[in-house]
């Protein structure tokens, strides 16, 4: 006899994301992404979508990889010099009457923090979303770009 | 034992730990009529994408657009090598009437089963 009702891992997925969202007060806390220094992230949120981050003068450039969502469930949003993307990805189809043979997609919600190393125009961000992929652009304030000085010689 | 979709040949599991190519990520579904297939490919337009038939195996290949960002790269999670996976095909899909669909790096394939 079963004692615990199985549960769906999509509704398990809720429980795990109030865990995240304390990973993710952690992680302010400490100013930079716990979970890139100790491995947790994806034991606790289930879903942590890769990313990469590069620089250049004027931008710094985060890319992160969501397959199949929609525009609409992704969330960009800047506070305290830190960029957070998050969202939430729900099954298309409907399949009740089917019999599942794999299931190694996440469903359910996620959120990835990145702690910017450098001050941003808060206002000029720019989120595209092409072929599963968000690209996040950044620019610079001007305080924060590299300036070049010159050396005078006497 | 009846084969199934789900199946995979040993010698593409290889290859990917061989780091040639990395494994999509499936949800596999069947029904009376047929089974969906989901794959994600992120990074990938239709373009990149060659779903190859060879007997009752299918070979999902995805080639990633390749990314033309200027800058240093501070941090890296994503992979760069394509995406591979050989299924074996259950006799009863009609392999004339397969669909495939590509949206925002998702593959979703329609295999009816023959009437």
């Amino acid at each position: 006899m079963r004692l615990i009702k199985y549960q769906r891992p999509d509704s398990v997925w809720p429980t795990f994301g109030r865990l995240s969202s304390l990973r993710d007060q952690l992680d302010r806390l400490f100013e930079s992404p716990l979970a890139e220094w100790t491995g947790t992230a994806q034991l606790l949120s289930g879903w942590t979508p890769a990313l990469d981050v590069y620089e250049d003068k004027e931008n710094f450039i985060v890319k992160a990889e969501l397959p199949g969502m929609k525009r609409e469930d992704i969330n960009v949003s800047l506070h305290d010099g830190a960029l957070s993307i998050s969202g939430e990805r729900q099954s298309e189809t409907k399949h009740e009457d089917a019999e599942v043979h794999r299931t190694e997609r996440f469903f359910g919600r996620f959120q990835r923090t990145v702690a910017l190393p450098a001050s941003v125009a808060a206002d000029k961000v720019k989120a595209q979303y092409k072929d599963g992929v968000l690209t996040v652009t950044l620019p610079k304030t001007e305080e924060a770009k590299p300036k070049q000085i010159d050396v005078s010689v006497s | 034992m009846k084969p199934t979709i789900e199946k995979e040949t040993p010698g593409n599991i290889e290859r990917a730990r061989a780091a040639e190519f990395v494994s999509p990520e499936v949800n596999i579904y069947e029904t009376a009529d047929g089974y969906l297939l989901e794959a994600e490919m992120p990074g990938l337009d239709k373009d990149g994408l060659k779903i190859t038939l060879e007997g009752n195996e299918l070979t999902i290949t995805g080639r990633r657009n390749a990314e033309s960002v200027d800058g240093e790269l501070l941090f890296r999670e994503r992979s760069r090598v394509d995406f591979q996976r050989t299924f074996e095909l259950d006799p009863a899909i009609d392999t004339a009437h397969i669909n495939a669909k590509m949206n925002q790096g998702l593959l979703t394939l329609t295999l009816p089963k023959s009437d």
